[in-house]
């Protein structure tokens, strides 16, 4: 896969050539230092952007061929974003905003309220559902964003530097949800450039300069590092 | 989609006030200044109807070679009437003067009398109310006989009639004999405070004998107008041995004055009109900016509503939603102010809502609000989610 923004002398190659599978419920982690194009290849997998060449096959389907409006469909179904700067709407109560991707699946508005209100209780926000994004702390909106991600039962669950804005007690909390999601079996990929972030999914991938220079199983590491001692 | 427009548009309430109130204005504006224009041109048309259309007016302006010869008298004018021209009917003079009236309890300055035949008040639409007139005889004896307009009665005599009461004009006695009945105003002067007297009384209390100010010759019917003028020309000019080309006088028609009233009062509307389009445009120009603005500031929340799987006519319909409500609500109230404003008399006219006004004043800011609301929203939303994602 590559992407290239610009044209000409100015071209910057952001993905020179990635080639990446994952697996139903593997747990993820992309790592790499700022510029090394980690983020292009979150909006990539999370049809944010479409890549200039190559193909992105999401549950099958080659993304590339769809149309605007499938693409919709796709981000709203198949797909759970969890953003570093949150990025709740504002004027929406936490239950609206975790709502929203059930509107434009059409689901009715008593299903809705249902649906919202068990994502929230699941992040443990369910006394939160009639605050304002504002009202609430970095945590804690980072815990309504994931409701959000999750009320759709989405395949893939992208997370791009979930906790880059978060001290280390909600950092903490964060976490734990990805755990217990991976532990039901959820398809996470998450981007960090924190080690100890990367340390808790069961495969890190390092990126450097548009492409994966590592891909290991961290289950590999964490042996390896109990043999070493 | 309704409800979620309503809560954008009360999410930032000083943005949705102001937004309101440009349209408020806009409409209001262009609903009421149109209908004050309206009121004044049905104010010209409707005293063009109480002056009668079929009446002329000869006022005497002194040719070049102003010798005794030319002036108009009461002489030219019996001449006249006896001259068996076929479109006219009857001839009154008119010897005008403005004095003093006074009786034992108020004084009025600056009235005008009239010093006329009893056939005035057949030939103009000046009807006595409460007395009676004067006579023909009374004008032969110079009676001093005095009609008074509604207002000078009520102002001489603010108690009690003015019905047989004495009063003064410049000194000498008059009696009241009738009291006119209520007419609306021309314009030029007010009806209701004038003193109608025999001719004969007036020249020799005031004017003096001679020139008479103006001849009302009334022709037959009002279809008998301009033959009537076209006969007291030559006639006018054989009595008075002038030429058309030194006329010592001007013939008009109330109906040539009233056109030009009623061209003045709808030079007025059109004015009106003008500014009430511009208030528009300027109402319609602060709705494009406040729209602008906020689809800019929303740009974000797009790209956050397009990663959650919105399509691009989900998110058009959420903004014409609330670009609609805004202007509407906006747009109905400017109109309620204007028909609220349209009962209260305005410099003394009475503002009459023009029908077209309403729906082309909503039309037009609603469809400008919809348009800047909508556009740049489009824009936004034909974005790639991570660009809109991106911005501010």
């Amino acid at each position: 896969m590559h992407q290239v923004y610009g044209a000409g002398e100015g071209a910057v190659f952001a993905l020179r050539g990635v080639d990446l599978a994952v697996g139903v419920g593997e747990y993820v982690a992309i790592m790499g230092p700022s510029g090394s194009g980690k983020s292009t290849l979150m909006n990539v997998l999370g049809c944010l952007d479409v890549p200039s060449a190559g193909r992105y096959l999401l549950d099958g389907t080659d993304v590339g061929t769809l149309g605007e409006n499938e693409l919709a469909r796709v981000r709203n179904r198949a797909l759970g974003f969890v953003f570093q700067s949150f990025n709740l709407v504002p004027r929406m109560t936490a239950q609206q905003n975790v709502e929203l991707p059930l509107v434009y699946a059409g689901v009715s508005r008593r299903e809705r309220r249902e649906r919202a209100l068990d994502a929230l209780a699941g992040v443990g926000l369910a006394d939160r559902a009639d605050h304002r994004p504002q009202a609430l702390s970095g945590g804690q909106q980072q815990r309504v964003a994931i409701a959000r991600a999750l009320v759709t039962s989405p395949t893939l669950i992208l997370a791009d530097e979930p906790t880059g804005n978060l001290d280390s007690v909600s950092t903490g909390e964060i976490l734990d949800i990805f755990d217990s999601l991976a532990a039901d079996g959820r398809t996470i990929v998450i981007i960090t450039h924190e080690e100890h972030v990367a340390e808790r999914s069961h495969r890190v991938l390092t990126i450097a300069d548009g492409r994966i220079i590592h891909d290991r199983p961290l289950s590999d590491r964490r042996l390896a590092a109990g043999a070493r001692s | 989609m309704l409800l979620s427009g309503l809560q954008g548009v009360l999410s930032n309430k000083l943005r949705s006030i102001l937004t309101l109130l440009g349209v408020l204005i806009g409409v209001g504006a262009v609903i009421l200044l149109l209908a004050v224009g309206n009121g004044s041109a049905q104010q010209v048309a409707a005293s063009i109807d109480s002056l009668g259309t079929n009446t002329l007016t000869v006022r005497a302006t002194g040719g070049q070679g102003s010798g005794t010869s030319q002036q108009i008298t009461t002489e030219t004018s019996s001449q006249l009437a006896n001259a068996g021209l076929g479109h006219v009917s009857s001839v009154v003079p008119e010897a005008t003067t403005t004095q003093t009236v006074s009786s034992t309890n108020a004084s009025e300055t600056d009235i005008s009398i009239i010093g006329t035949t009893p056939d005035y008040f057949t030939v103009t639409t000046a009807t006595v109310a409460e007395g009676t007139a004067f006579t023909t005889s009374d004008v032969t004896s110079g009676a001093r006989d005095a009609v008074v307009g509604q207002t000078l009665a009520t102002e001489l005599f603010p108690t009690g009639t003015a019905l047989g009461r004495s009063i003064s004009v410049d000194g000498s006695p008059f009696t009241v004999t009738g009291i006119l009945s209520e007419q609306s105003s021309t314009g030029f002067t007010d009806p209701n405070s004038e003193l109608i007297a025999p001719i004969t009384r007036v020249q020799e209390s005031f004017s003096g004998y001679g020139a008479v100010s103006s001849l009302l010759v009334a022709a037959k019917s009002s279809g008998d107008v301009t033959a009537a003028e076209d006969e007291t020309t030559i006639e006018l000019n054989q009595l008075l041995g002038a030429t058309t080309a030194d006329e010592p006088f001007t013939v008009s028609s109330a109906s040539t004055l009233l056109a030009t009233q009623a061209a003045s009062a709808k030079s007025f509307t059109v004015l009106l009109g003008v500014v009430a389009a511009i208030s528009l445009l300027v109402g319609g120009i602060g709705v494009t900016n406040v729209m602008l603005v906020t689809v800019t500031e929303r740009t974000r929340e797009i790209g956050i509503r397009k990663a959650l799987g919105a399509t691009r006519p989900a998110i058009l319909g959420q903004f014409l939603v609330e670009a609609a409500m805004l202007t509407l609500i906006g747009g109905i109230l400017g109109v309620v102010l204007a028909v609220i404003g349209a009962q209260f008399t305005i410099d003394g006219t009475t503002p009459v809502i023009l029908g077209f006004s309403i729906p082309l004043a909503l039309g037009v800011s609603v469809a400008i609000g919809v348009f800047f609301g909508v556009y740049p929203a489009a824009r936004a939303a034909a974005m790639r989610p991570i660009q809109a994602l991106r911005s501010i």
